[in-house]
């Protein structure tokens, strides 16, 4: 900062600064629409909820529906499929949290935090593998519960991380019961 | 030469030859340009839009809220019989800006209309209550099925009905309106045709299943038969139930239809240009100061 | 681009860099201590008002592109996608729609001034030249852009300016048939344009490294159309001329921000509004604004390739000026008589302008044509007569005695011949 002219430097400088301030904020504020036009846009948020039919559910069946494009699995599970979910100490788990969005964020992966409240059977969840993203196997594994087959993740009945590289139990989505046979997803 | 003098001058001379060039073609064949109504009408439309306040006009315009809501009921018990809507969806009817409906509101909105989905598991297509991502439903299931119903005019898409129809506005006003920042021509036009119905004058023929209206863009009659009447549509409000009023309510629900973002595009101007002018005003200095020391 | 460098870096890591690529010395050359005129005038910001308006458009163009389907059943409705539903869409569309005219505005406000000045003359003749390209490939862009939103306007302008090419004798069926992929307008021809549309403002951005290089090989050409004679005419780029074209990019930004926010359909077209529809076409069609005076050209001639070649020979004529003009003085200040000429062609352009955008009838026809002819006779005529006959005023000896009147030897020592750094 050599000043050449040094008849008023202080009131010179202040003025550069005011300016390129004015003009860095300006750019600043240019720049974020830019960024923000790649965010989803109001007709994809529009589209950010789903309902399911689960008149025809029968114990043992499952469907799937998309839901922000991405696979979730309705299952009625059976009887054997909630006594081994419930069996399953919690120390075993490699995933200790419920990872349920409609429960706080540390609520214990137990059975009951990942089924349907009040209604065991049903059991709602984003089909979607936490290692990498792919769509595991429903009823195949060790567990008899998913199975990954791109890298081997397993996970049991409740759709719990119990082996391979996956890190954390598939997720459930928001989701409520609008009748007793009518769920809405999101 | 300083800059100022040049600008003024291609200003003045720009100017000099618009007037002399409008004043040859007028000589010529615009007699329309005065709009007189006549038994052989050779430009359209016959008369000219008249210019109505509108809320959203100007720099600080922002929609009625009130009258978009009015608006959006004359469209729903009158227009959506026969001209469909296809870009706009019931989420709209709840977005800021706009009618400003509640969520609840618009929900049910979108719950009285059965809409088209499927298939289904079984492969068919199902009709089931409208959600809010839902389109507003078209009368007609394609162009064809609305011309053959309607004496073979199809009813056209109203969806951005109030930007895509603009007359001439013609020497000088199009250089005005720059000023005037005059950019409601499109709900202006409509406004006027939905009120401009008469009869003809005499002497001018009308072909059967057309109807003579002066402001039509197109010719002298349009296929539309006048819309609206008098009572037609039960406000809530206490707002006049006349033709005029409706139609100043549609014209603008369909101003907002067409450009939904005008009250956040005129209050991000406002933020944008009074920037720009601070920032032009501290590099003003800035420049004066940076060349102040050298002659140029 | 002007010559070796005088840059001397001190950080071991610049210095680094400099031996093995040379670009810091070539930008601190071309816009730190590049030695410009100093007594240019506010039309010169126009060329960094281009180059902010080139990096503007393509800039909004690449955001747009990722959310505009190029295909003729979703182009019209991705594009209303783009202004209902896209974060910030409509602005972003709006500043594109409109970004495209005020380049335009800018590209015709520097060409008037390049005319004015006589900065086509020697030893500037290839700068104008690649300038006059970057003109057509904008041109081409324009065009192009103005198709992709597939309305009526679009559809419609596509296929009358495409048609121009079958003008051309024995082969101009098929050139119009390939530039289509089809036997109309269609989806082939919407999907080439976009991919064309997307393609050239590269190419204009290359061109325009050109200009620039040749730019600076001559330096700028000046209010005077003096020649730089010694370091004292000049003052060097940076600060001088850095906030100089800033405070004229800003301001021009305020003119380009009152269209996008309060006036944004007021270049364009109502028509483009209406989805595109092959078996309706609009009552009277319109090319975009920056087309109408050449369009007013076309229209004028009764023959379809007659027209056409006065059409494309209006802008040929601009790339033969620097040998049409046989005057040495370069300013128009100093040519009392080319500088009446000059506004009378200026006037002429804008008033065919104003006749390309009136339907092509009665008294606008017979004016259309008696501006045609003398918008040729101007090039042709004109330009080369003048430089016979007109006796130009007196030259200042240079830039600086000019700038501070005769005599003025002793202010001098006050201009500083290196930048102020800070």
């Amino acid at each position: 900062m050599a000043h050449s002219a040094a008849a008023q430097p202080t009131r010179r400088d202040f003025l550069y600064i005011a300016t390129g301030a004015v003009g860095a904020v300006g750019l600043a504020a240019t720049v974020w629409p830019f960024i923000n036009q790649m965010n989803p846009d109001a007709s994809a948020l529009a589209l950010a909820s789903s309902e399911v039919d689960i008149s025809s559910l029968k114990e043992g069946e499952s469907v799937t529906v998309k839901w922000r494009g991405k696979p979730v699995v309705v299952r009625n599970r059976t009887a054997k499929e909630i006594a081994d979910a419930k069996a399953a100490p919690l120390s075993d788990l490699k995933d200790p949290v419920a990872r349920n969005a409609n429960l706080p964020d540390d609520a214990p992966a137990t059975d009951a935090n990942r089924a349907a409240t009040g209604k065991e059977n049903w059991f709602v969840m984003v089909n979607v593998c936490t290692h990498l993203g792919c769509i595991p196997l429903g009823q195949e594994g060790e567990y008899n519960g998913w199975f990954c087959p791109c890298h081997g993740s397993v996970y049991d009945t409740a759709g719990r991380i119990r082996k391979g590289p996956a890190p954390e139990n598939m997720a459930i989505p928001v989701y409520s019961f609008m009748t007793d046979t009518k769920i809405k997803i999101g | 030469m300083t800059m100022k003098t040049l600008s003024t001058k291609l200003a003045g001379l720009g100017l000099g030859v618009m007037l002399a060039v409008s004043a040859l073609g007028a000589g010529a064949a615009i007699a329309s340009e005065e709009g007189g109504e006549s038994a052989q009408p050779t430009h359209f439309p016959i008369l000219k839009p008249t210019l109505e306040p509108w809320s959203f006009a100007g720099l600080f315009g922002s929609y009625d809220t009130a009258q978009l809501q009015r608006g959006y009921q004359v469209y729903k018990e009158v227009c959506s019989s026969c001209h469909s809507m296809h870009l706009l969806s019931f989420r709209n009817l709840a977005q800021p800006g706009g009618p400003s409906f509640t969520e609840a509101q618009a929900r049910t909105v979108a719950a009285s209309y059965q809409v088209q989905d499927g298939p289904n598991d079984a492969g068919d297509m199902f009709e089931r209550p409208g959600r809010l991502s839902d389109r507003f439903p078209s009368p007609f299931p394609n162009p064809q099925a609305a011309a053959a119903a309607n004496n073979g005019k199809a009813p056209p898409d109203l969806s951005l009905m109030a930007k895509a129809r603009a007359v001439e506005r013609g020497f000088p006003w199009f250089v005005l309106d720059l000023f005037t920042q005059y950019e409601e021509g499109g709900p202006d036009y409509i406004h006027s045709l939905l009120t401009g119905y008469k009869e003809p004058p005499a002497g001018l023929q009308i072909p059967p299943g057309l109807h003579y209206n002066p402001h039509f863009l197109s010719g002298p009659a349009i296929a539309m038969p006048p819309p609206l009447s008098e009572g037609q549509v039960t406000y809530t409000d206490g707002t006049p139930q006349t033709v005029d009023q409706y139609s100043r309510d549609v014209s603008a629900f369909l101003m907002w239809a067409a450009e939904p973002h005008l009250d956040a595009r005129k209050r991000a101007g406002f933020q944008v240009i009074i920037f720009l002018v601070v920032f032009a005003g501290l590099l003003y200095y800035t420049k004066r100061k940076i060349w102040s020391k050298v002659a140029h | 681009m002007s010559g070796p460098s005088t840059y001397q870096p001190q950080h071991p890591a610049l210095k680094w860099l400099e031996a093995r690529l040379p670009i810091i010395g070539l930008v601190h050359s071309s816009f730190i201590v590049f030695p410009n005129p100093r007594n240019l005038n506010y039309f010169w910001t126009f060329g960094g008002i281009l180059a902010f308006m080139l990096v503007a458009q393509i800039a909004t163009g690449v955001v747009l592109a990722m959310h505009y389907t190029a295909h003729v059943t979703l182009a019209f409705n991705s594009v209303e996608g783009i202004m209902r539903d896209v974060n910030s869409g409509w602005m972003l569309r709006y500043l594109h729609a409109n970004g495209a005219s005020m380049f335009f505005i800018a590209v015709y406000i520097h060409i008037f001034r390049g005319l004015y000045y006589g900065s086509y003359k020697s030893p500037r003749e290839v700068l104008w030249i690649l300038g006059m390209i970057i003109f057509l490939l904008m041109m081409a862009t324009g065009f192009m852009g103005y198709v992709l939103p597939w309305g009526q306007m679009s559809f419609w302008g596509a296929t009358v300016i495409t048609n121009l090419f079958g003008a051309i004798p024995l082969v101009g069926g098929s050139i119009v048939t390939w530039l289509w992929g089809g036997f109309s307008v269609d989806n082939p021809t919407l999907n080439r344009f976009f991919a064309l549309h997307y393609l050239l403002p590269f190419m204009i951005a290359g061109v325009v490294v050109l200009h620039i290089w040749a730019l600076h090989i001559p330096g700028s050409n000046n209010p005077t159309g003096v020649s730089v004679k010694d370091k004292q005419d000049t003052l060097p780029f940076h600060p001088y001329f850095t906030v100089k074209d800033l405070l004229g990019i800003v301001v021009f930004l305020i003119v380009y921000s009152y269209f996008v926010f309060y006036m944004p359909n007021y270049m364009g077209h109502a028509d483009n509004y209406i989805e595109a529809n092959p078996l309706v076409t609009p009552a009277h069609i319109v090319p975009e604004w920056y087309f109408l005076p050449f369009y007013a050209i076309l229209r004028s001639i009764p023959d379809k390739l007659a027209g056409v070649i006065a059409m494309f020979g209006a802008i040929a004529v601009l790339f033969v000026v620097p040998w049409l003009d046989t005057s040495k003085v370069r300013s128009a200040n100093f040519r009392p008589l080319y500088r009446q000429f000059f506004w009378i062609w200026a006037v002429v352009a804008v008033g065919l302008g104003y006749i390309g955008a009136m339907p092509p009838e009665g008294g606008y026809l017979i004016a259309g044509r008696i501006l045609t002819v003398y918008y040729f006779a101007h090039f042709l005529i004109i330009l080369p007569l003048l430089g016979l006959f007109e006796k130009p005023k007196p030259l200042p000896a240079s830039i600086t005695e000019s700038v501070l009147g005769h005599g003025g030897a002793a202010v001098t020592a006050g201009a500083p011949s290196a930048p102020q750094t800070k």
